[in-house]
């Protein structure tokens, strides 16, 4: 039974990990950006919740509501008055400029509020859990932040495929240029992505900070998982980030059982297995 | 005379260093059929590119509806009416044909075309509707790409080689569709190599040889020497 229990943290903690992939999955397919400071992003969305529930009183997984939006607004303006400019045929000036973005927040982050380790606290619902079986416990944060890992995805995946927005994305991807002479203005366009990222991990971040002390220097590893869960979940879907943060955590969860010790290296080997194995992923991107 | 429709008044046009266009010039009455043509690299696809504002050039070098035009980007030129049907149809792949239509579309300009109607002009593509575009055949998805453009309901339609690499059979076949669309009111700029085809179509023809106009006349009444001079540079 202890075996169950193991597993199924790593599938909940998964869901968190797919929230982080989700953003940096959307951005990289959208306008082939990979963003450095997504880690430090969700960081910060941590911190702007410790801002918000301190200074109104509210429950964190409230202030969700208010962190999204500013966390939206923050990726508007960040795409349409820095990241617009780095992108062009050549990689390397946003992979520089999010990396120097990384940086900044970090120390800013560091400077405003020192380096001590910050918790959010959600009252009773972060110990309360429920059996269902003989021996077999879920936490019902942990089920809580899955199921809204999976509502989000979900959305995402809709959004994706059957909405206007979507549709402008995925022409985006395909052809800029020619999806300018439809009318699309693809400044806009990004931007409109970056915001839908950051909303994303706002989500991911309040919950991160409510299951875990955090600190300014945290998100830097945070990256680490999105990316691991992008790539073994490959690019051809949203579902795969899922399926790819549950493998991540899943093995997480089976290392440290093993070994406290081994927790991430073992998070580590199953990516580096999968990505020996299966170059592409587990739901590769389908090229026509 | 009544004003064009389009006026390209002595256009240059670059690429880095390159010297693309010298001094183009170029009129579009409304209603009027224009060809453009012209051998390899002699500056035609630029010439509709910097229309469309993919490339951005002089303010005052194109004149929409007698508004200068020239420096606008490609988004805010499709939505004056200015449709690209551009070289070698660029479908995007990860769409339906339906979707590269809706696309086509989705800056909702008022007009006579829409999925249907672009339906019954090409009745072959409603059948595969839901398919991904990348799976049809050369013809449909120039009809596709024709239609993506026409959905936005454009003044002035341009058309970028949209005979090559069909066979001759498909390439009348969309050349009979031409008059339902400029009966429709839209004006068209059609860039050729095949220059039998463009011929027949067009009412005036514009011959460009290096960036340059070397020809323009009256479809009817160029003699085939002065067109294959212009065109071969001899």
């Amino acid at each position: 039974m202890e075996w169950v229990n193991i597993i199924i943290q790593g599938v909940l903690i998964g869901g968190l990990y797919a929230m982080f992939a989700a953003g940096l999955a959307l951005i990289f397919g959208v306008m082939r950006l990979v963003n450095i400071a997504h880690g430090d992003l969700i960081v910060l969305s941590a911190y702007i919740a410790l801002i918000t529930t301190d200074a109104l009183g509210l429950n964190p997984l409230v202030a969700i509501v208010i962190v999204v939006p500013i966390m939206a607004a923050i990726g508007y303006a960040l795409q349409r008055a820095l990241l617009n400019r780095t992108l062009g045929d050549d990689v390397l000036p946003p992979l520089l400029v999010t990396f120097g973005l990384s940086v900044i927040i970090q120390n800013a982050l560091l400077e405003l509020f020192t380096a001590d380790s910050r918790r959010l606290r959600a009252g009773d619902i972060e110990v309360a859990s429920f059996p269902v079986a003989e021996g077999v416990w879920i936490g019902v944060l942990p089920l809580l932040q899955f199921v809204v890992a999976v509502a989000v995805i979900a959305a995402l995946q809709l959004l994706f495929y059957r909405t206007a927005l979507g549709r402008a994305f995925r022409a985006t991807s395909d052809d800029q240029a020619v999806a300018q002479l439809m009318g699309l203005d693809n400044r806009h366009v990004f931007a409109l992505a970056m915001a839908l990222s950051l909303a994303v991990i706002a989500v991911a971040g309040v919950f991160l900070a409510v299951r875990t002390n955090f600190d300014p220097a945290i998100g830097p590893a945070r990256l680490i998982f999105g990316f691991e869960a992008v790539i073994i979940g490959g690019l051809g879907s949203m579902w795969g980030t899922l399926v790819g943060g549950i493998v991540l955590g899943v093995a997480q969860a089976i290392g440290a059982q093993i070994d406290p010790g081994w927790q991430l290296l073992a998070g580590h080997l199953a990516f580096l297995l999968i990505l020996a194995l299966r170059p592409e992923g587990l739901f590769p991107k389908v090229q026509g | 005379m009544p004003e064009p429709l389009i006026e390209v008044r002595a256009l240059d046009a670059f690429y880095g260093d390159f010297q693309a266009l010298f001094g183009v010039s170029l009129e579009v009455a409304r209603g009027e059929v224009v060809a453009v043509i012209g051998a390899n690299g002699a500056g035609k696809s630029t010439l509709l590119k910097c229309i469309a504002g993919a490339i951005r050039s002089r303010r005052d070098a194109v004149l929409f509806e007698g508004e200068p035009i020239g420096d606008q980007p490609a988004h805010a030129v499709v939505a004056r009416g200015i449709a690209l049907v551009p070289e070698g149809r660029r479908l995007f792949p990860s769409l339906s044909v339906e979707e590269n239509l809706i696309i086509g579309g989705q800056l909702g300009r008022p007009g006579p075309w829409n999925i249907t109607r672009i339906y019954e002009l090409f009745p072959m593509l409603a059948e595969r509707r839901h398919m991904a575009s990348t799976s049809l055949s050369g013809g449909q998805q120039q009809m596709v790409a024709i239609g993506r453009a026409l959905m936005s309901n454009p003044r002035l339609l341009l058309c970028d080689e949209i005979s090559l690499g069909l066979a001759p059979i498909v390439v009348r076949e969309v050349y009979a569709r031409l008059p339902s669309i400029v009966a429709e009111g839209s004006s068209l700029v059609i860039v050729e190599q095949d220059i039998v085809q463009a011929l027949r179509a067009a009412n005036r023809v514009y011959c460009l040889q290096e960036g340059r106009v070397a020809l323009a006349g009256s479809a009817s009444t160029l003699t085939r020497e002065a067109i294959s001079a212009a065109y071969f540079g001899t």
